[in-house]
């Protein structure tokens, strides 16, 4: 049996597809058909490489060479050229817009620097049940590092300078806020693990500790050193039975070690680590509402100042860190701040991890430098839209966050300009949507979540947020009047600036950047009763065209309301006060008389 | 497992471990091995990752194939779970996507033992940090 | 102490470093609108959730609005408490309170005293811009407290008295969002918490959430029926807070009035519970003195502190939390359940009234007592020795209703023999005041001599805890003070733990003692009423001509004629009695 000598990696991504990448495929197995190579290349459908403004692509191994846009007809110069002879086909190689050089290696391409990996360095590397290759993966050298070398001043000052900031979604500066924990002065302080992940759609938290629960520990260790805690406690959702589980494992191996423990690696300095487990309630992702409930209390935020740093965990204090902000810590501890702050915008650093979710080809897990726009993330990265459909807008920040549109897509994504742009960073939820998604409808989607999770402590989100809902609900059902509009946008405002915590004080942000940017979309719903998305049931008409109706009677018989009439072989008409809207005529009709409206 | 007392025994464990994780993805020497990592997130589990390690451990016991078989983290690739990464000896790292368990079967008979690729293949798009 | 300067509604103003905002508006005269906020100043009770967001001011340089209640000065701060952005939010959240509360203003028990209704006038609220789903709860009947949630605001007010001030833990937030609410765990019915129907919660509440359990229209009732002889007592706390119902000055004392009234509503006999803690004095001052006697002749058996057991609050307390204490307190009745039978066994049937013709109503500042006379112990076959217990607000609602111009009423006396009281007796309505009413005759009992000053200043007062040491003719008497469950449970914990050095201890549930009861009208946080009700208490009793309980004729009378001597048979039989172990039943559900 003779040995596959090449392959030919063609792109099967959604959006290759489209541009014809099956045509490729088929020219390519036909030709290599014909000319009798069939037992040394072999042609492959990949899924997507990340790159679909110039697919369609190719690859070819071993020698990894790209050829970007490529057309069906290219086919027999690429088996030609390439394979049979041994040349590169430049017309087809990738040129980056500012280089002269065609490149070939898709290392050097610049097609993958798009990601950069920091946090999630070594989640899908490494076994994250044995220490030993956390260890070979520079693991505990960074807590190494700061214990022999370096003071807590000193370490603060790296990450300080490194320009990390927290990635929870608040984005406060993660060495100053050490800075403040370590300068409050008490017989006991502790450090906390945020890992109460709770946005819909966000699960970036939960893919560390399942992918590299070492990291998390050796992070909160270096915290306590930095801070001058010796306690540390990971406040985890008890839905999350694996990351707890891996967890478990992470700590014993590390307390078998001494890693953590009493006089970790011989320096003097002692940490453990205890796990909390959450109920699942979104609000205690806020680190005071997080604190009572680790302390068993009703899970419920208070008013700030005082803050964790100052009074905390059983009132000493407590520096509060998110999952995904101690991931980066001994990453930049070993390659320096410098290293850390040459990746991203001016005032955010580093990178970010977002789940990237919706009307999007590659649903995944990405992380990007900031300062990426989002249209290198849509259309890149994440493949484009699916099903060829147009662009509407972007979700980000959850339901504290707001819709980004066309226009914001070449904005380059940090903190602040996210927050310009009407939405924020939140822990990194990403939602693409298409035209055939309603913003109205999204509003109150995240509403409901928001009413869901509210907990009920103050005013303006218990009750402001209910309303909110009702209200889009009235919208949505073409039920609210012009004025309705004006009391959603002045409740938003108002609960905005009188509710207690982050969950309150953000909960009206899908509401405002929908109308905001789709006002137009909440005029229709209310003034021409319609949804342009078609995606509010109560705003659609099923109605039959008489033309087209012969007078079968089988919707009529298969209406389960009986809102069908009409004598036999006489059009139907449907009543649309009886109408439920459940499709089953549209379903059943055989003559395509029926449509929607 | 010894309690490690110093940086220095730290480096050693470290020394020790780097051949077997073989961070450059280059997995040489005398006594390579074919290694395969089976993204076991929560998510890769529920789309089927238990049953498909399941598959390959057993395959390559039948088989009597020098193969190391681990779980390990998301790899990111949401929408192709369950994925799965293989290095053969000297090649780099491919990951496939979708592998279910008929799929996982096929890798075995075609890529690991025949070096020909199938359907499914998932590009690397990210690049990782080197630490140091 | 670092003083802080800013700036409110662009008056200079400098107040001490950690004041909130709220306070130093208020020393400049300006009152930012509260709801959710409550305090007793000097008692140390405060709530301070920030929840209602009724009281956001605008920080210039801050985001968004901020809490008055619980946002601290900071230098150079400058606050608008009335911008129109203060103004709008203000009302939008009031609006929105609103619009999940039942419009239930005309039949609301709490209508006219509700904080919600007097907010909703201040802030011009006209119309309800806001609809929607209200949220709505089954409502909670228990023996004395009525819960009706749906009117809860979650100001948690009741919560904090409940856990924070009483240590009871029967009420916390429960369920989440929009339908968070007050309740006691799991929902239950207050019947099965650990509630001692202290009433604290009712005193708090802003609207009609919590209310006690009317009696009023059985009293009507009982009135009404010919065949019945309604007698009626009145506890002392009573005097001093009724007129305030009537726009009498707080510490106003209505003693003849109220009497005026009752006779008026057609009791047929007007009595004081005053005489019955004359009587409980000489019960559990001889019960003091019997122990401590015992004690110091080397008696092992004999348990001390002694514990004074006229609150039911406190007596359901220690039933629920302190079961292996039972046998510390007295066992004597309180001064209602005194009456009770003196009433029916001794009054009625002097005068040959059968006891089930008898029907015998008591006006407390209390809402336990309506639980208290519930208790099966105390009724015979079926019968209760209180038939019905209204709050000192039910007997001016009464008064009312009855269209009876209270202020006008001339000063009429009790009834006697029941009616006949000293001032120990009256001075049971304040904390301390039932140690020292025991005092005063342990004291000469013990001694034999004449007390000089019968005044017992040591033990006045409104700190949480307060300890005293008496000297009866060389012999020191600790004494222990606490009013507030929660100050209770610290001493009781001491007594578990056998560290209490005291020879008795006085406990009452409520802040201030009876004067604060949780059946007394609404103080809305000033505490200066509470300490004028004091005054007046003390005032009370000065001008009794008889300060001593062993000195009231009536009581003597009483002991002479039927009792025979305290802690007799008779006494044991009618006067005392015994606990039970509550600790089991909390939270079953059967």
């Amino acid at each position: 049996m003779a040995k596959i000598k090449y392959h030919i990696l063609v792109c099967g991504g959604t959006s290759c597809h489209t541009s014809k990448s099956e045509d490729i495929l088929k020219n390519f197995q036909d030709l290599i058909k014909a000319k009798g190579l069939d037992a040394e290349v072999q042609v492959i459908r990949t899924g997507c490489f990340g790159f679909c403004e110039k697919g369609p692509i190719i690859k070819m191994m071993p020698d990894n060479t790209f050829y970007t846009q490529v057309k069906p007809e290219d086919c027999a110069e690429i088996l030609e050229e390439h394979i049979i002879k041994g040349k590169k086909v430049d017309r087809l190689l990738y040129k980056k817009p500012d280089a002269a050089e065609f490149k070939s290696d898709s290392k050097q391409m610049g097609l993958r620097r798009k990601q950069i990996r920091i946090a999630l360095r070594n989640c899908g590397f490494i076994n994250p049940e044995n220490i030993d290759e956390y260890i070979a993966r520079d693991g505990y050298q960074a807590l190494g590092k700061v214990l022999t070398e370096l003071t807590p001043e000193a370490t603060i000052e790296i990450l300080k300078k490194s320009g990390l900031r927290g990635r929870g979604g608040g984005g406060f500066p993660t060495g100053l806020k050490w800075e403040i924990t370590r300068a409050v002065k008490a017989d006991q302080k502790y450090v906390v693990c945020n890992a109460d992940e709770g946005d819909p759609g966000a699960f970036m938290d939960r893919s560390v500790l399942e992918g590299d629960p070492h990291t998390v520990l050796e992070a909160m260790a270096i915290n306590g050193y930095c801070t001058g805690a010796d306690k540390g406690v990971i406040y985890i959702r008890a839905e999350y039975p694996l990351a707890v589980e891996r967890l478990k494992i992470a700590m014993k191996q590390a307390r078998e070690y001494g890693l953590l423990g009493t006089d970790i690696l011989g320096t003097g300095f002692s940490f453990d680590i205890e796990i909390r487990y959450g109920a699942g309630a979104f609000v205690c992702g806020e680190e005071t509402a997080l604190i009572h409930s680790m302390e068993g209390l009703r899970g419920e935020p208070t008013v700030k100042p005082p803050f964790p740093s100052e009074s905390g965990f059983l009132g000493k204090p407590t520096n509060v860190n998110n999952v995904e902000t101690y991931a980066n810590i001994p990453a930049i501890i070993l390659k320096g701040s410098d290293w850390y702050a040459s990746i991203g915008t001016e005032k955010s650093k580093g990178t970010k991890v977002f789940a990237l979710a919706g009307k999007i080809n590659n649903v995944g897990l990405i992380e990007v430098p900031m300062g990426i726009t989002l249209r290198e993330i849509i259309f890149e990265i994440g493949g484009g839209i699916k099903n060829d459909r147009k662009f509407k807008a972007v979700q980000t920040g959850g339901p504290s966050g707001g819709m980004l549109t066309e226009k914001d897509l070449d904005t380059p994504i940090d903190y602040d300009n996210l927050i310009a742009a009407g939405s924020m960073m939140g822990s990194g939820g990403m939602i693409v949507m298409d035209e055939d998604d309603c913003m109205v409808a999204m509003a109150k989607f995240y509403l409901e979540f928001t009413v869901e999770e509210s907990c009920g402590k103050c005013s303006p989100c218990r009750i402001g947020n209910k309303r909110l809902f009702e209200m889009l609900e009235k919208v949505t059902q073409g039920q609210a009047v012009m004025d309705d509009l004006d009391k959603l946008r002045n409740l938003s405002h108002v609960i905005k600036d009188t509710s207690l915590c982050g969950l309150g004080q953000t909960s009206p942000n899908p509401v405002l950047s929908s109308m905001d940017n789709f006002y137009h979309e909440y005029l229709e719903h209310v003034g021409d009763k319609k949804c342009r998305a078609g995606s509010c049931k109560s705003l659609m008409q099923y109605i039959i065209n008489a033309e087209n109706c012969i007078g079968c009677t089988l919707c009529a018989r298969n209406c389960p309301v009986d809102a069908i009439a009409g004598e036999r072989k006489q059009a139907h008409v449907i009543d649309q006060d009886k109408c439920i809207k459940c499709g089953a005529c549209m379903e059943k009709c055989k003559f395509n008389a029926i449509f929607i409206k | 497992m010894e309690k490690i007392k110093s940086l220095a025994e730290l480096n050693k464990i470290r020394e020790n471990s780097l051949a077997v994780i073989d961070p450059d993805g280059k997995t040489t020497g005398s006594d390579a091995r074919i290694r395969v990592k089976i993204a076991m997130a929560t998510c890769g589990i529920a789309s089927g990752a238990r049953e498909v390690m399941e598959v390959f451990i057993e395959e390559f016991a039948k088989r009597n194939i020098d193969a190391v078989v681990t779980q390990t983290g998301c790899m990111g690739y949401c929408y192709a779970e369950p994925t799965v990464e293989i290095t053969m000896p000297g090649n780099e790292p491919i990951t496939f996507g979708f592998v279910d368990v008929k799929k996982a079967s096929k890798i075995i008979d075609k890529y690991v033992l025949n070096n020909e690729l199938v359907d499914g293949i998932i590009p690397v798009n990210y690049e990782t940090i080197e630490n140091k | 102490m670092e003083m802080v300067k800013l700036t409110i509604d662009g008056k200079m103003v400098e107040v001490e470093k950690d004041t909130t905002i709220l306070k130093a508006a208020k020393t400049i005269g300006i009152d930012i609108p509260t709801l959710c906020y409550f305090q007793l100043k000097d008692m140390n009770i405060e709530n301070r959730p920030g929840g209602c967001r009724i009281c956001v001011v605008e920080v210039v340089g801050r985001r968004n609005l901020a809490p008055a209640c619980s946002t601290n000065v900071s230098k150079d701060m400058v606050v608008n408490t009335h911008s129109i952005r203060v103004l709008n939010a203000r009302r939008t959240v009031l609006e929105l309170i609103l619009s999940d509360h039942p419009a239930e203003c005309l039949t609301c028990a709490k209508s006219g005293y509700c904080e919600l209704q007097t907010m909703a006038q201040q802030l011009g609220v006209r119309e309800l811009p806001f609809q929607g789903e209200q949220s709505t709860y089954r409502k909670d009947t228990s023996p004395a407290i009525i819960r009706d949630v749906d009117k809860c605001i979650m100001c948690r007010r009741c919560e904090m008295m409940c856990n924070d001030v009483q240590t009871v833990g029967a009420l916390s937030a429960v369920n989440r969002g929009f339908m968070a609410v007050v309740a006691p765990a799991f929902e239950m019915n207050l019947e099965k918490s650990p509630c001692t129907y202290c009433g604290q919660c009712v005193s708090v509440c802003p609207t009609g959430a919590l209310t006690e359990v009317d009696h009023s229209r059985n009293v009507i009732n009982a009135l009404a029926d010919p065949a019945k002889t309604v007698v009626v007592q009145t506890a002392p706390a009573v005097r001093a807070a009724l007129g305030e119902e009537f726009g009498l000055a707080p510490g106003t004392l209505v003693t003849g009035k109220m009497v005026a009234a009752l006779r008026r509503l057609g009791f047929n006999y007007v009595f004081d519970t005053d005489f019955a803690a004359d009587l409980t004095i000489m019960e559990e001052g001889s019960e003091l003195l019997d122990r401590l006697t015992r004690y110091l002749k080397g008696d092992k058996t004999v348990k001390l502190p002694i514990l004074t057991s006229c609150c039911p609050g406190w007596v359901n307390f220690f039933e629920h939390n302190f079961p292996d204490l039972m046998d510390v307190p007295s066992t004597a009745k309180s001064p209602q359940q005194m009456f009770g039978p003196i009433a029916k066994e001794y009054f009625g049937k002097k005068l040959g009234i059968d006891r089930k013709n008898m029907i015998v109503v008591s006006i407390m500042p209390c809402l336990a007592k309506k639980y208290e006379c519930q208790r099966d112990e105390f009724k015979v076959d079926g019968d209760p020795d209180v038939n019905y217990s209204l709050s000192t607000r039910e007997l001016a609602h009464l008064i009312k209703f009855a269209n009876i111009d209270f202020n006008s009423l001339p000063d009429e006396d009790f009834d006697n023999p029941l009616g006949e009281s000293t001032g120990a007796g009256v001075i049971f309505a304040n904390t301390g005041g039932v140690i020292e009413a025991a005092c005063r005759t342990a004291y000469e009992l013990y001694t034999g001599k004449k007390l000089e000053k019968v005044e017992f200043n040591e033990l006045r007062g409104l700190e949480n805890i307060r300890h005293a040491t008496l000297d009866f003719n060389g012999l020191p008497i600790n004494i222990g003070i606490a009013h507030g469950l929660g100050n209770a449970r610290k001493l009781l914990e001491d007594v578990q733990a056998g560290k209490s050095l005291f020879h008795a201890i006085e406990i009452m549930a409520c802040p201030g003692g009876c004067i604060g009861g949780g059946g007394q009208p609404f103080h809305h946080g000033d505490s200066e009423i509470i300490k004028q009700r004091a005054a007046a208490i003390y005032r009370e009793d000065v001008g009794k001509p008889i300060r001593k309980s062993h000195e009231n004729p009536f009581i003597i009378e009483l002991y002479k004629e039927f009792l025979g001597k305290p802690l007799g048979e008779k006494s044991h039989q009618l006067l005392h009695t015994h606990y039970f172990d509550k600790s089991a039943g909390t939270f079953v559900d059967e």
